[in-house]
């Protein structure tokens, strides 16, 4: 499996009255070909600026002031906002999908006027062989009877079909890569499981790739094949799945996990993880997460902020000082 | 404090409660349809325990907790609270009971008026039930409250923008506890809040079931069930506006009867890759029906992959298997 | 009482204090003309409080012998036909459109707020009564409408703000029943019913203070708007009357002679153009200032 995209170094900073927030802050990472890949963080860790950074979706007074986004051999950062290589990416190659459906369907748009536009736009399909995929789309998301209701406007389906139509319409154009920034957040659980497999079994079918972005540490570890787990602007970990929930290593991925109620382990006290996250204008040079680090030592005091480093496992990496690993009462609940 | 008119030990019994929102249309508000939202729920709860109220949007659990905590009227059914009827006391009457049950909200943004600074929310039910009795008094029962929930007494006069969502949350539940109530009712606490927070705040509030004088009782409203399972003594699971299944949490998560709350318990991830890979999924087909015209017989027999004709006729009432572990369901 | 337990998982961190105040006059200051008006208004505040000191006439005092004056140092902006100081008359004119304007824009505001926040709080019967009655009121444009009550009342000054409260009242009424509604949709009204607070304790410290800062922009430019449409019934005729000064009784005595001697009319209609001018500038900018959509950005 090729490399599809490679991030590097992204820095996306905003510009706001109590000084700049550095909300991506030298992010790299990849995805390869069908690969699913988690991005895991709390609100404000700068998750979903760094795949709207990919998407060159940044407005004022954010700025993408540094990096690059190798995609296809090509640097992404090198083409014009809205010139017509972004343009024909947009949507076309990389598609996204966003937490809330109503906010990115169009209400005064019927669903075919919506998704025919891409197919015309991206694949110079006809009129009508655009209405044709469109209702082929919307079959293969699970719309029922999908020649009538693809002259409804968006209101007329509720949240999860809306959520449906997003990813007929993200796959519309069969992009190489497809994010999907909290997509069954504001669902329900049950809904939220049925579009998740969904989303699976289209980029399976499609041989696309997917991007999970979520704050739900559950929801990758059923999905995703790699995972980033961010804090405060910058990776903090990265691996396998399987590698980073068997064998987390890095204080916060441990105060994650420490931190949800699971549903198969007895009800135990949780152990949160004190504090806040960091003002964001108002960076330490050291480590980000040194105020609430339960595994502080003076290196990490003293120090600036450590570089990612390779740890035992395939491209399992942390940037921290301290291998948890050699301190004793490190306590992961399993 | 607390009524000694009450001598059996449940705190709180709701008998077959009914909530009724009327659909009007034109200017003369005609009644056209009513939207059941809460159709005939009936729980009890002792003293000091903690029941979870869990279900998908739309299940009536937010209706069932404001209407027990009279925010409606109740169509039908009965609340009874530390003995007394209270599902239809005029608004007059209710206020010693207002001082015995407390409220915490879902939305630490808009829960809280900007306007007021946080000691000023915080110690708005004690001025409200005329509490304390000079204004140090006040100053010292507020700072104690922002003790308790482990927030900076100097930070009362700051306004709610200035605090983050946990904060928030804290001064919330602060309101709620400073006329010392007996039940409080959380609606969806930690469901606005980050994961890392969430902890805090659930742990929050079990240390302060038992750190009062006075033993607190919760209902916990949720739709995160490994939320609700970790911090309720027994968990309600709702459908459509009816209890489906209660019973303890280990009992619901080894023993589910209802093949809702299976399909509901297997929807939920569980964040370690090797047991999801064996965990079977119970995919549920098509969503929740509108509250406005349920199905007939079982609210969920539409969905349910064990329905048999019957299910579409006959209501299912909530029974006894064994034990407690309650569940309305005909194939069971 | 619980006994004081002091959770130990105290939180640590304390954000910075953010001033929404600091922001406001941030905003405000940034438009040099939202200064301007400020001072206008300063001004006429202070030449209206002061007039008996200020005018170096009796505003009211004939002197036919030096009808129609030119500018002088005497007269600073001459004499009109009965030979009474113009500039005197504009001092006072100013005292006249103020109060007017004040009286008839918080008396109105306080009534329709009060009125927009019960129909809006309660609903039901009382809200259909009461938005019916004030829809009826808004059906006459507000100048028709004060005429009409001004003819039926007779003119004067205390007339005249009987008949412009009434007219303004309905816009106050809406406005107010609408934030009401909406500020109603909160949690935190949902919670102080929840802990037993009275109607008229929720609706006094927590819908009044959230619904506040429209209806402040409102009646802010709702003064020029007062003002505007005194000096039209002024104007007209069945406005102030004397001893009171008016700028638009000035500006239609000078209206005969507009050709050969246009300062009567152009001195007190300058003075209106101003107020007017400021105060919907002065509300503009409050407007800008205020609007929660620009809350912590900027």
């Amino acid at each position: 499996m090729g490399r599809l995209l490679e991030v590097k170094d992204l820095k996306t900073y905003f510009k706001t009255d109590d000084g700049i927030v550095k909300a991506v802050d030298g992010v790299s990472f990849y995805i390869d070909e069908q690969e699913i890949v988690g991005v895991v963080g709390e609100s404000g860790c700068g998750k979903t600026v760094t795949q709207l950074s990919v998407m060159q979706l940044i407005n004022r007074p954010g700025r993408i002031v540094g990096g690059e986004i190798i995609f296809e051999g090509k640097n992404l950062l090198e083409y014009e906002q809205h010139g017509p290589e972004m343009r024909s990416i947009r949507g076309g190659k990389i598609a996204m999908i966003f937490q809330e459906p109503m906010t990115s369907l169009n209400p005064v748009l019927t669903l075919n006027q919506q998704i025919s536009e891409s197919l015309m736009l991206h694949l110079k399909m006809s009129k009508e062989e655009a209405r044709k995929r469109a209702i082929e789309l919307l079959g293969l998301v699970g719309i029922p009877s999908p020649e009538e209701r693809i002259d409804d406007y968006p209101h007329q389906f509720s949240g999860g079909m809306r959520q449906r139509v997003m990813i007929a319409m993200g796959m519309a154009c069969n992009p190489k890569i497809l994010i999907a920034d909290e997509p069954t957040t504001a669902l329900d659980v049950t809904t939220q499981a049925q579009l998740l497999e969904l989303m699976k079994s289209m980029v399976e079918q499609f041989k696309s790739s997917l991007v999970i972005v979520t704050h739900n540490l559950g929801v990758v570890a059923r999905y995703a094949q790699r995972i980033y787990i961010m804090y405060a602007g910058k990776v903090v970990e990265e691996g396998k799945c399987k590698d980073i929930f068997k064998n987390p290593r890095h204080p916060y991925t441990v105060g994650l996990l420490n931190s949800v109620p699971r549903l198969d382990v007895e009800g135990e006290r949780l152990i949160p993880i004190e504090g806040l996250p960091p003002n964001l204008t108002q960076m330490p040079p050291t480590c980000a997460f040194l105020p609430r680090c339960p595994y502080a030592t003076e290196q990490c005091r003293t120090q600036p902020m450590p570089e990612l480093r390779p740890v035992e496992g395939e491209g399992h990496k942390i940037r921290c000082y301290v291998d948890i690993a050699e301190v004793d009462n490190v306590t992961v609940k399993k | 404090m607390s009524q000694s008119k009450n001598n059996n030990e449940y705190l709180l019994e709701v008998k077959d409660l009914k909530m009724y929102f009327p659909v009007t249309r034109g200017l003369l508000r005609r009644k056209v349809a009513d939207v059941k939202a809460v159709d005939g729920v009936s729980f009890s709860l002792k003293k000091g325990e903690t029941l979870g109220l869990v279900g998908e949007s739309g299940c009536g659990k937010t209706t069932v907790g404001r209407t027990i905590n009279r925010l409606y009227k109740p169509t039908a059914g009965e609340i009874i609270f530390q003995g007394e009827d209270i599902a239809q006391l005029p608004e007059k009457e209710l206020k010693p009971v207002r001082r015995e049950m407390a409220m915490i909200f879902q939305d630490p943004y808009s829960s809280l008026d900007p306007r007021q600074s946080a000691g000023n929310i915080v110690g708005e039910p004690l001025i409200v039930h005329n509490i304390t009795k000079n204004k140090d008094d006040y100053y010292e029962r507020v700072e104690r409250l922002f003790q308790m929930v482990g927030l900076d007494p100097a930070l009362m006069n700051r306004y709610p923008h200035e605090f983050s969502g946990g904060q928030r949350q804290r001064i919330g539940i602060a309101r709620a506890l400073a006329c010392n109530p007996s039940l409080i009712i959380c609606d969806e606490p930690v469901s606005a809040l980050d994961v890392s927070i969430q902890a805090q705040i659930i742990n929050l509030l079990m240390d302060l079931k038992s750190e009062g004088d006075k033993l607190l009782t919760y209902i916990f409203i949720a739709h995160d069930l490994s939320v609700v399972k970790h911090i309720s003594d027994r968990v309600a699971v709702m459908y459509l506006g009816r209890v489906v299944e209660i019973t303890t949490p280990g009992e619901l998560y080894n023993n589910p009867l209802h093949p809702y709350t299976q399909a509901l318990l297997s929807a939920v991830p569980v964040p370690d890759p090797e047991i999801e890979e064996k965990r079977e999924r119970i995919i549920l087909e098509g969503e929740v029906p509108s509250p406005l015209f349920p199905p007939s017989g079982c609210t969920f027999h539409p969905r349910c992959p064990m329905a048999t004709p019957e299910c579409s006729k006959t209501i299912p009432e909530l029974r006894d298997c064994g034990n407690g572990h309650m569940v309305a369901c005909l194939r069971v | 009482m619980p006994e004081t337990v002091v959770n130990t998982e105290t939180v640590a961190e304390v954000q910075p204090r953010r001033s929404e105040w600091k922001r406001f006059r941030r905003v405000f200051f940034q438009r040099k003309v939202a200064i301007f008006a400020l001072i206008i208004i300063c001004i006429m505040i202070f030449t209206a409080v002061f007039a008996p000191w200020l005018a170096p006439y009796d505003p009211n005092e004939q002197n036919l012998s030096n009808s129609m004056a030119p500018p002088s140092r005497e007269h600073l902006l001459g004499t009109d036909r009965l030979g009474i100081d113009t500039f005197s008359r504009l001092i006072w004119g100013a005292r006249t459109a103020l109060i007017v304007g004040f009286a008839t824009a918080f008396i109105s505001a306080a009534i329709g707020t009060a009125l927009g926040m019960i129909a809006g709080y309660f609903g039901g019967v009382i809200s259909t009564v009461i938005m019916r009655f004030m829809d009826a009121l808004m059906g006459f444009p507000m100048i028709v409408l004060a005429l009409l009550l001004a003819g039926v009342l007779g003119s004067g000054m205390q007339n005249i703000i009987i008949a412009l409260t009434v007219a303004s009242v309905p816009g106050y009424v809406r406005l107010m029943y609408g934030m009401t509604l909406s500020v109603k949709e909160n949690d935190y009204i949902l919670a102080q019913r929840s802990i037993g607070s009275s109607s008229a304790r929720t609706i006094w410290k927590h819908i009044f203070p959230n619904a506040l800062q429209p209806m402040i922009v409102m009646l802010t430019s709702a003064l020029g708007g007062i003002i505007m449409a005194e000096s039209g019934l002024s104007f007209l005729g069945v406005g102030i009357t004397a001893p009171d000064v008016a700028w638009g009784s000035m500006v239609a005595d000078g209206f005969k002679y507009l050709q050969t001697y246009p300062i009567l009319s152009f001195a007190p209609g300058v003075c209106i153009m101003l107020v007017v001018f400021s105060f919907n500038i002065l509300g503009d900018s409050l407007r800008d200032a205020l609007d929660p959509r620009l809350r912590g950005t900027l």
